[in-house]
């Protein structure tokens, strides 16, 4: 392993974030505080925190839907975006895009998206724009195993192979779009990287429950990639701890199963595992981050409530950057 | 005649519709729902529950649960429709169009016409649309206008349950490429449908609120706010005609001008943006064809030129309300 403390440390915490951040969400939308819908990241925390630790605000990512976890592993503002999925007029995007278009571009995120298959032609651009710039840096889009089915994924896909674009599809297989199965809604081999393959990608396959396997997996994409050798996908199996949206009964599950993935494919009890078998982090030094972080999310959550609301004239503004 | 909710009046009639006409085919995202899960087939039944057991009477050949592909879902349903079938496709959100709009725009409208007339393309695309949900840019538009707009497609945007019945069973059973439009908000509206086997015509407007001041005209949600600000109205004297038009193409014009021509005074409601709008489509109309009726000039109440916010106030901002049509009442009645 070569993360050292203080980037261990940093991991954890930024997992321990996200995992809070959608915790709180889920209670708070329960109560009607929120509208819109919201898809909770809970669950995938390895796989965000994986990626992202590996990039500086210059790389840049495209999400999805299922985007706070993403957002936040690329460095968006914790107040920023409670405040956005409160509709605050300071929110991130000032209460106009809400839960499904946090965006942070300075942040290098180049946004949530509510359309499904939406973002991987976004990031081949944006890795074309990168290439352009030749400094070595690459766009990730994230897409989810039903995205994956999109024509716009296969397009961007096979775009970014002929352009040799500096761009990462990664790919987050937790089973389910919406209320379908994976192995249903999937034709080809039951495997997504797979398809990248026969598209003229390099591909790599990792338990996205990881932190380690992603973050290493990682590191020989990114190296790949930055050197120039053209788009390489990843598939990482990862699990969904909630329902698609806030509010889905989940029929679709089996019996315990939402039991069975929270004990055994929990990303922070496996990471929290991993440090101390390996003796390199002390579990007094995570519960004191465990503790640091429902404070901020207490904070975050005060502080969203008590924001400024935005304002009818604002619906006009922003639409042109002149009139 | 019987209680039944919108979304209820939806399922029932494509169910029923798939019992008398075998070629009757329903296809699109989570419309069986739970396919490869271990909750297995009928989980769901689509998303707005407008598909629940359809898998279990009709089977897999029939109900169609497709992959995120809504490209290929229209497409599929535009081949169906050439072969011989008669394919009801869902299209989750409205907004969806987007990813689809080739299939709907440049093959599905227009097949028949670009092969002479010796082709039919019966198929129905269902999408729900709207706001009120605060579901913000993506999810929440509304798209009638430019549908409406397309040569080849008809455009049908019931309000009532009753509506719902008689205007799909029209589109299930008619030989044209159908929009079929859900307001989401209208979902869960409950109200009287009559029994029997009965069919509406389209381009036949519904006369919601008769009066004898001001012409209301609008669709889908906006017509119970026409209605609110017309009962409001009637308690001052005002009287108004709302005409909820049912279908945006073909047009009723003549309910509209019928109307304007003994009030001589149009409002106009529209969920859409008014550039290229409905809402402009029926001003001119009325301009064009009933200008010496005219004795105001005609006040359009839509959404402003932007996209959907997400933010409740401004969500409640961006989309027309009774209190803005009232506004727009008085304005007419007010000129000179
Ligand atoms: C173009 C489009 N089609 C359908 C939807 C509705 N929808 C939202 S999320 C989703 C499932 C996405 O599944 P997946 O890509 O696996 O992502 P996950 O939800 O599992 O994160 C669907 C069908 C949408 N938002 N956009
Ligand atoms: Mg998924």
């Amino acid at each position: 392993m070569q993360l050292s403390r203080e980037e261990l440390l940093q991991a954890y915490r930024r997992m321990k974030v996200i995992r809070e951040f959608e915790e709180r969400l889920h209670v708070e939308i329960a109560t009607g505080q929120i509208a819109g819908f919201t898809h909770l990241y809970c669950g995938q925390e390895a796989v965000a925190v994986g990626v992202c630790e590996h990039l500086d605000a210059s790389d840049k990512i495209v999400s999805t839907h299922r985007g706070h976890g993403h957002c936040l592993a690329k460095g968006c503002d914790v107040d920023g975006m409670m405040k956005e999925i409160y509709g605050s007029r300071e929110g991130l995007c000032n209460g106009k895009g809400g839960s499904m278009h946090i965006a942070d571009v300075d942040k290098g995120m180049l946004g949530a998206n509510g359309i499904v298959g939406a973002g991987a032609p976004i990031a081949v651009g944006a890795a074309l724009s990168l290439k352009l710039d030749g400094q070595g840096k690459v766009a990730i889009t994230f897409s989810g195993d039903g995205a994956c089915n999109q024509g716009t994924t296969f397009e961007a896909m096979n775009l970014a192979v002929v352009t040799k674009a500096p761009c990462i599809f990664v790919f987050e297989n937790n089973h389910y779009s919406e209320h379908t199965g994976f192995e249903y809604a999937v034709g080809t081999n039951k495997d997504i990287a797979s398809r990248a393959e026969a598209f003229g990608m390099k591909v790599w396959r990792a338990d996205g429950t990881d932190f380690f396997a992603v973050y290493e997996t990682m590191r020989d994409v990114l190296e790949y990639v930055r050197d120039g050798n053209g788009p390489a996908a990843v598939e990482f199996d990862t699990e969904r701890f909630f329902g698609h949206f806030e509010g889905d009964p989940q029929n679709y599950r089996g019996k315990g199963e939402l039991e069975r993935i929270r004990a055994e494919r929990d990303c922070l009890t496996n990471f929290r595992q991993k440090v101390a078998d390996a003796k390199l982090l002390e579990g007094t030094v995570l519960d004191a981050i465990d503790e640091e972080v429902l404070d901020q999310i207490d904070a975050a959550v005060d502080a969203a409530r008590a924001a400024e609301r935005p304002q009818a004239e604002d619906v006009l503004t922003n639409v042109y950057v002149t009139y | 005649m019987t209680k039944m909710m919108y979304r209820d009046a939806v399922r029932s009639t494509i169910f029923e519709e798939m019992q008398r006409n075998e070629n009757v085919v329903v296809l699109g995202e989570d419309v069986v729902g739970g396919m490869g899960t271990a909750g297995g087939p009928e989980a769901i039944g689509g998303i707005w529950s407008t598909s629940t057991g359809f898998y279990d009477a009709f089977g897999p050949d029939r109900v169609i649960d497709t992959p995120i592909s809504e490209s290929a879902i229209v497409g599929a349903a535009g081949g169906l429709a050439l072969a011989g079938k008669r394919p009801v496709a869902e299209l989750m959100f409205a907004d969806f169009i987007g990813v689809s709009l080739d299939q709907i725009w440049n093959q599905i409208a227009k097949f028949r016409y670009m092969f002479g007339g010796k082709t039919t393309c019966p198929a129905v695309i269902r999408m729900a649309y709207g706001a009120g949900f605060n579901a913000a840019a993506q999810h929440s538009q509304s798209v009638h206008h430019i549908l409406t707009s397309m040569p080849g497609l008809k455009v049908v945007m019931p309000t009532t349950p009753a509506d719902v019945r008689g205007l799909l069973r029209e589109a299930l059973r008619g030989d044209d490429p159908v929009m079929f439009l859900e307001h989401k908000m209208l979902y869960g509206v409950e109200g009287e449908v009559p029994d029997g086997d009965y069919t509406i015509p389209f381009g036949h407007a519904k006369l919601t609120r008769a009066g004898e001041d001001v012409t209301l005209v609008a669709t889908g949600l906006m017509v119970s706010r026409c209605e609110a600000a017309a009962d409001a109205l009637a308690e001052e004297g005002i009287g108004c005609d709302v005409l909820d038009l049912r279908t945006t193409s073909p047009l009723d014009e003549e309910a509209i001008l019928d109307s304007v021509e003994v009030t001589g005074r149009l409002v106009v409601v529209d969920e859409a943006p008014q550039r290229c709008s409905l809402a402009t489509d029926i001003a001119a109309l009325a301009s064009e064809k009933a200008f010496a009726s005219l004795r105001a000039p005609i006040q359009m109440v839509t959404a402003p030129h932007s996209p959907i916010p997400f933010a409740l106030e401004l969500e409640q901002a961006y989309l027309p309300s009774a209190d803005k049509v009232q506004a727009a009442v008085r304005k007419v009645l007010d000129w000179r």
